[in-house]
């Protein structure tokens, strides 16, 4: 029997919860942090792409001795096909800044990193602790957990699931619903080790720089998703996703796409010569602001991945998780400080400042987007990236052929693969969904 | 009755890189662990604790991130840890460590009591050598016990231990005194899984800090790189080698039969040992 009681206990030590418990530890709240894996970050997958802004607004000074791999100079979106890809690229010199905007991590090191300073800011953090299950008063308010260890339950006035997307322990607890496979991708990753200098000198990278390549096209075999490749100082991340649903529609193997991602005639010389580190595999939810949970009820708020708060247009995750984990940590606080109680009604609080926020403003600007991309991939992540392979070829190729003819042909190709009609709505309906 | 355990942490081999171009093993960044040997020893341990009661002190000599691998230990229900940490420490051999962590044995026993039985593994995963369990032992003038599978029973007002050891071709049954040394065989125990309490109270402990002189060390010509004879003269990867396997095939085959022409296989590829049983009289 554990006697003590405490103002929260945090399942998980991911993104979310790290920013909950460190901004409520911070402000003399008794907090209790339990994760499952063996240290925080042995079992957070991300790609990983850090956003300076939303850790700033919780550890302001992080970049004193945060595990920070480059910051991101250079942004590279391609289209592929097969054999090429056609692609936009932004690299800027303004990025070089004081404080940069964006940095790759390994989570690895980064989670040891904030969770550290989640103990010195007071909380209790305990590793390979999994919580079983939530313990809930006559009323059925939640009032602690039960862990897979001897002794407990630990009592506390509110919990909050932080516990990542697959969120066993809510669902379990009735709190949720199962995920759809169609709201959630399944992303594989490889970590590539390569001398720094290798890596510099492929990308034109100096110092601390970093590069990003995003890419989409003919590599998901038309089933919605995306691949990535990120530079690290001495390795290189790299991976791809797609939707389950689409998965267990076409069968395809996750590491065959990723493969054949490696072996891409662009991608193969960038990680010639390497030695695969690590891999992993994550779920992603893509289900966007219509996929969102109940965020919050009696006892309980639940935050990051495991409130689905993901915004799958501009790759943006952990950027909502930390935003989400702070803000459910300020209002646990600003009701603890009210005297109140920790229940349905007060904890409305946290879903109202998130509202507010750019998290859900962000999520509702794209509220249409998952399902228009989703059901129309063949198109998008198909027929378009082969159509524009074929036209910029078309353009560059110097065979004699009149330019006039050449430009009939292209616009006679993508009007043959889409129609008159196709092409105008997919534009109208992308338009509007992003608007 | 008190038991000191010494345990060790050592880079998750599992997880461990050499690097393509220097050779050298990347430390940087390798999840470290404990040294898997030591948890029969602290397992084994706690047990007695369970049977005798009494405290179990863990103790390590390294750099201050150590000090997970000693959280770790109280994670799993010891009682109290010290961490050997300075940086005159850095660079020891066996023999250096063994002085380092015998003259703490020592402290330890002023501060918190003298230990009845001080507990290492069999050997660590990274040096590999099983030479500082000894060493301490030397040091200290216990009697020792190394690769010990049982400890068969333990009388404290007669102050004898009785132990199960294994030897070249087979097990003995040795009786001492104590206060001793035993250095555990892997496999004899599993290493228990901490209750909820021994988490919280782990995460929450002050560790035990010593540097060299808070430890009583004087004499720092015997610590870290001066006190350490042994000099690495090169660090290599092996260089890989593929050799075609031959099947054999066993179908419809007696034991004797598949005996055979084992050997005549291997008596073809190696002609020379044939020659060389012969002789040796070697049926």
């Amino acid at each position: 029997m554990i006697e003590e009681e405490f103002d929260a206990i945090v399942v998980g030590a991911g993104m979310s919860g790290n920013a909950a418990a460190y901004t409520m530890a911070r402000q003399g709240l008794t907090v209790l942090q339990l994760e499952r894996g063996e240290y925080p970050g042995s079992k957070n997958v991300q790609g990983a792409i850090m956003y300076a802004d939303m850790l700033e607004q919780i550890i302001p000074d992080f970049r004193n001795d945060a595990p920070l791999e480059r910051h991101l100079v250079e942004q590279r979106f391609w289209l592929m096909d097969d054999t090429s890809h056609t692609g936009m690229q932004y690299r800027s010199d303004d990025f070089n800044e004081a404080k940069p905007n964006r940095y790759t991590i390994i989570r690895a090191q980064f989670d040891k990193w904030f969770s550290r300073k989640v103990r010195e800011a007071g909380a209790t953090v305990l590793c390979e602790t999994t919580v079983t299950d939530l313990v809930r008063n006559a009323k059925g308010k939640v009032i602690g957990v039960r862990t897979d260890r001897a002794g407990g339950p630990i009592y506390a006035d509110v919990v909050v699931l932080a516990e990542g997307v697959n969120g066993l322990l809510g669902t379990r607890a009735g709190l949720r619903k199962m995920l759809k496979p169609q709201s959630v991708a399944l992303a594989v990753k490889e970590m590539h080790f390569l001398p720094d200098e290798v890596i510099e000198q492929r990308f034109g990278l100096q110092g601390d720089e970093g590069c990003v390549i995003e890419a989409a096209g003919t590599i998901s075999r038309s089933m919605a998703g995306l691949a990535f490749l990120y530079t690290n100082k001495e390795s290189i991340s790299l991976g791809i996703g797609c939707l389950v649903s689409d998965f267990a529609k076409t069968m395809e193997s996750p590491y065959v796409l990723l493969d054949a991602f490696k072996n891409h005639p662009s991608i193969r010389p960038l990680i010639a010569g390497s030695e695969v580190k690590e891999y992993s595999a994550h779920l992603i939810p893509e289900g966007g602001y219509k996929a969102i949970p109940q965020l919050f009820g009696d006892g309980w708020v639940a935050v990051g991945d495991a409130a689905q708060l993901n915004n799958a247009i501009h790759r943006e995750g952990s950027n909502l998780a930390m935003t989400s984990g702070r803000i459910a940590g300020e209002a646990i606080i600003e009701i603890k400080g009210r005297n109140q109680p920790m229940i349905r009604r007060n904890l409305a609080l946290y879903k109202t400042m998130l509202d507010k926020s750019f998290v859900v403003k962000d999520l509702r600007k794209y509220k249409d987007m998952p399902a228009l991309i989703h059901t129309n991939s063949r198109n998008f992540f198909m027929t378009y990236p082969q159509l524009m392979s074929q036209a910029a070829q078309n353009f560059m190729r110097v065979d004699g052929t009149p330019k006039i003819e050449k430009e009939k042909a292209t616009t006679a190709a993508f009007i043959k693969a889409r129609s008159r009609w196709g092409l105008i709505s997919d534009v109208v309906r992308l338009a509007l969904a992003w608007r | 009755m008190h038991i000191v355990v010494c345990i060790k942490q050592v880079p998750d081999s599992a997880q461990i890189r050499v690097h393509p171009v220097t050779n050298t093993i990347m430390r940087q960044g390798v999840p470290t662990i404990i040294n898997p040997y030591d948890l029969f020893a602290l397992e084994e341990a706690l047990r007695l604790r369970g049977a005798h009661g009494g405290e179990v002190t863990v103790l390590t000599m390294g750099p201050p991130m150590a000090e997970d691998a000693l959280r770790k230990a109280l994670t799993y229900g010891a009682d109290r840890a010290v961490l050997l940490t300075d940086r005159c420490f850095a660079g020891s051999d066996t023999l250096a460590t063994s002085f380092a962590l015998s003259r703490a044995i020592v402290r330890i026993g002023e501060t918190f009591g003298a230990p009845d039985i001080v507990f290492a593994g069999k050997q660590t995963i990274d040096g590999d050598t099983a030479q500082v369990g000894p060493g301490i032992a030397k040091r200290l003038g216990l009697l020792q016990f190394t690769y010990v599978a049982k400890i068969a029973s333990i009388d404290l007002d007669a102050r004898e231990i009785t132990v199960k050891r294994r030897s070249e071709g087979g097990m003995q049954m040795l009786k001492s005194r104590l206060p001793c040394l035993i250095t555990m065989l892997e496999g004899t125990n599993e290493i228990r899984r901490g209750s909820l309490d021994d988490a919280l109270r782990a995460a929450r402990s002050q560790i035990v800090k010593w540097s060299a002189a808070e430890a009583g060390i004087e004499d720092l010509t015997k610590c870290g790189l001066r006190g350490s004879p042994t000099v690495v003269k090169r660090v290599f990867a092996p260089t890989t080698r593929a050799e075609k396997a031959t099947q054999i095939d066993m179908t419809d085959k007696t034991q004797h039969g598949v005996a055979d022409e084992l050997i005549a296989a291997i008596f073809t590829r190696q002609p020379a040992l044939e020659h060389e049983l012969a002789f040796d009289g070697g049926q």
